[in-house]
């Protein structure tokens, strides 16, 4: 169950976030989400986030690029209106692959690409005109924003976050 | 320091004896006789049936069409009177070129590895890259071997002459128009002469570079590295002309009728994804006798990165020479695929497997990418790739369809593995395995994926 109570701590630099972030950690307090307005390399290792899968779905998303450019080619070249190819009137798919080779990398590339990126979108919740869930504008500018669960202990961490470097620390109560 | 083991020496010795022994017996019995050769043939011909005998009469008379085959080509002149003679010299011929053959390929393949480690090496400075630098000592080492392995390359290919390439021979010159018009630059002093400034720039850049790298361990400023990073930059614009050049020298011109404007850019995707290799198979060697400490799984994860890219940089120039030249179907051009394609079926399609579906395959997991093993078995499977691509490119030119990875190649392969094993790990001994002085190091120590 998400806590009602959260610390918002503001960072300025990736790398103060970074470390600040390895100290929670240590602490064993529980961070809900980071705002970052760009992305923070090694920083969902240093949260402890499970490893994505989307490279997983990339390689699908590539095979099935690569059939549908094999079985259009098959379709459209050879069977439904069969082409001299390059002077070689054999007809046949496999006998005239170097010709079709470019054509199944490229729609491997684009499906594996496009689908991933709206595995993406999907994935983060994210569509046209919905509305921004991020608490502080300032983190699409330059700003960092980590929002750290309380459970009665905001005093022992503002300490802790104050150590850290945050430039701002906001106890913010959730409304849900 | 390195201490270069007893065990590792006595092997590399131990390889190259074996080797020479190999390399000695494949000279001995490839000194057939004209009688010998046809007794052979008829022996063959009785095997097979006597479709066989016909089919290979049939393919003799083909050879005229194919006419940009050296060899055949200038066999083909003579093979008007006598076609029996005339085939049996040419295998004759083709047999007293294998030695010679398996010796240059292996030659070429190790001197090709000590290049493009040098090419990376001046890449890596050129470029400032903050990761690799914990890796310059090694590739120090293997870049130890380009000197004496470009010059064996080169003395073999004066020594041997018409059995590697056939536009050294005047008896073909003269019967053959094509090599006439481009004897200004097929010949045998040219030759000789580019194949000494391509090694004597190469040897500077190497020498230099070390030395330079060796005073910045000891100084206390940046001038030493500067000077290597300014030679780096030099170097990368000899080495792209150079290699080019020296990929048309030395293995294009063995098919003197064939050109294709991309060949320096396929036989440098080869030495490239082969010094890699060799980088990381000697990374993890060294590493697995206790020394670079420093190295870790990141920075092998980027080497192997650098194994999956080139293979597949490799294949796409790979498949670009094959497939304009295909598409297009001028005979003068794809009489050199189909000779491939024909006799070397399986080395041909078989290397494309080793160089790029198997990499890829196995590389393509990040995770795996950090796993030593699995690195070292994907290398060792390209190189083997590699050596094949290096032997489709020289064999079908020198010995057509009398080919076969036999005594011959392997001891080649084994002479020249012991030389290199020796050279390199024996320039390793010679410097501190990190070379401290370099100002990215800390970055390099650091660094993590």
């Amino acid at each position: 169950m998400e806590a009602s109570k959260v610390i918002h701590a503001i960072y300025t630099d990736d790398d103060v976030l970074m470390s600040a972030v390895k100290a929670v950690k240590a602490k064993r307090f529980h961070i809900e989400e980071i705002y970052t307005p760009f992305p923070v390399h090694g920083l969902d290792k240093a949260m402890g986030l499970a490893p994505t899968r989307i490279a997983i779905t990339a390689f699908m998303y590539g095979l099935v690029g690569l059939t549908v450019a094999v079985t259009m080619m098959n379709f459209i070249m050879i069977e439904d209106w069969p082409q001299d190819i390059g002077g070689k009137p054999s007809f046949s798919y496999i006998e005239n692959l170097p010709s079709f080779i470019p054509i199944m990398f490229e729609l491997t590339v684009f499906f594996a690409a496009h689908l991933m990126v709206i595995t993406f979108y999907l994935r983060s919740r994210m569509w046209p005109f919905k509305e921004a869930e991020n608490p502080d504008v300032r983190t699409t500018d330059d700003h960092f924003l980590m929002e750290i669960a309380v459970n009665d202990n905001e005093e022992e961490l503002e300490t802790l976050l104050k150590g850290t470097g945050a430039v701002e620390i906001n106890l913010i109560d959730k409304a849900h | 320091m390195y201490k270069f083991s007893n065990k590792l020496k006595t092997f590399s010795f131990i390889l190259m004896i074996l080797g020479a022994l190999g390399v000695g017996y494949g000279f001995m019995t490839s000194h057939k006789s004209l009688e010998d050769v046809k007794l052979m043939l008829s022996e063959e011909a009785s095997h097979h049936g006597s479709g066989h005998g016909d089919s290979h009469a049939v393919d003799h008379n083909n050879h005229p069409a194919k006419a940009s085959h050296g060899h055949e080509s200038a066999h083909g002149h003579e093979a008007s009177a006598h076609h029996g003679d005339a085939h049996a010299e040419h295998v004759m011929h083709q047999i007293h070129n294998r030695p010679w053959s398996a010796l240059y390929v292996a030659a070429f393949f190790f001197m090709m590895i000590a290049l493009g480690v040098l090419a990376f090496y001046a890449l890596q400075f050129a470029s400032q890259a903050g990761w690799s630098p914990v890796l310059f000592r090694v590739m120090e080492g293997i870049t130890a071997y380009l000197l004496p392995g470009a010059l064996i390359v080169l003395a073999i290919a004066l020594f041997a002459g018409k059995h590697i390439f056939i536009w050294m021979d005047p008896e073909v010159v003269a019967h053959d128009a094509l090599i006439q018009g481009k004897s200004g630059w097929l010949n045998k002093t040219g030759f000789a002469i580019r194949g000494l400034i391509f090694i004597a720039g190469w040897f500077a850049y190497r020498h230099f570079s070390r030395k330079f790298t060796k005073a910045q361990d000891e100084s206390d400023d940046n001038k030493n590295y500067i000077k290597t990073f300014r030679i780096s930059a030099g170097f990368l614009v000899f080495f792209l002309y150079s290699e080019s050049m020296m990929s048309w020298d030395w293995i294009m011109s063995v098919d003197p009728h064939w050109f294709s404007t991309l060949f320096g850019w396929y036989v440098f995707a080869s030495m490239f994804v082969s010094g890699i290799t060799v980088i990381s198979l000697i990374t993890i060697y060294l590493k697995s006798k206790g020394y670079l400490e420093f190295v870790n799984a990141n920075h092998l994860h980027d080497v192997a990165k650098f194994m999956f890219a080139i293979s597949i940089f490799w294949t796409y120039l790979w498949f670009s020479q094959f497939m304009l030249i295909w598409y297009s179907n001028i005979p003068e051009e794809v009489t050199y695929f189909i000779t491939r394609i024909e006799d070397y079926n399986i080395t041909f399609f078989g290397m494309v497997v080793l160089n790029f579906l198997f990499p890829v395959l196995m590389l393509m997991n990040a995770d795996y990418k950090r796993i030593p093993w699995f690195i070292v078995m994907t290398g060792v499977v390209i190189l083997i790739g590699h050596y094949l691509d290096i032997f489709n490119m020289i064999m079908p030119a020198t010995v057509g369809d009398r080919w076969f990875i036999g005594i011959p190649e392997i001891a080649s392969v084994l002479l020249f593995a012991g030389l290199f094993i020796f050279v390199v790990f024996t320039a390793l001994t010679k410097a501190p395995l990190l070379s401290k002085g370099n100002p990215f190091m800390k970055e390099s120590e650091d660094f993590h994926y």
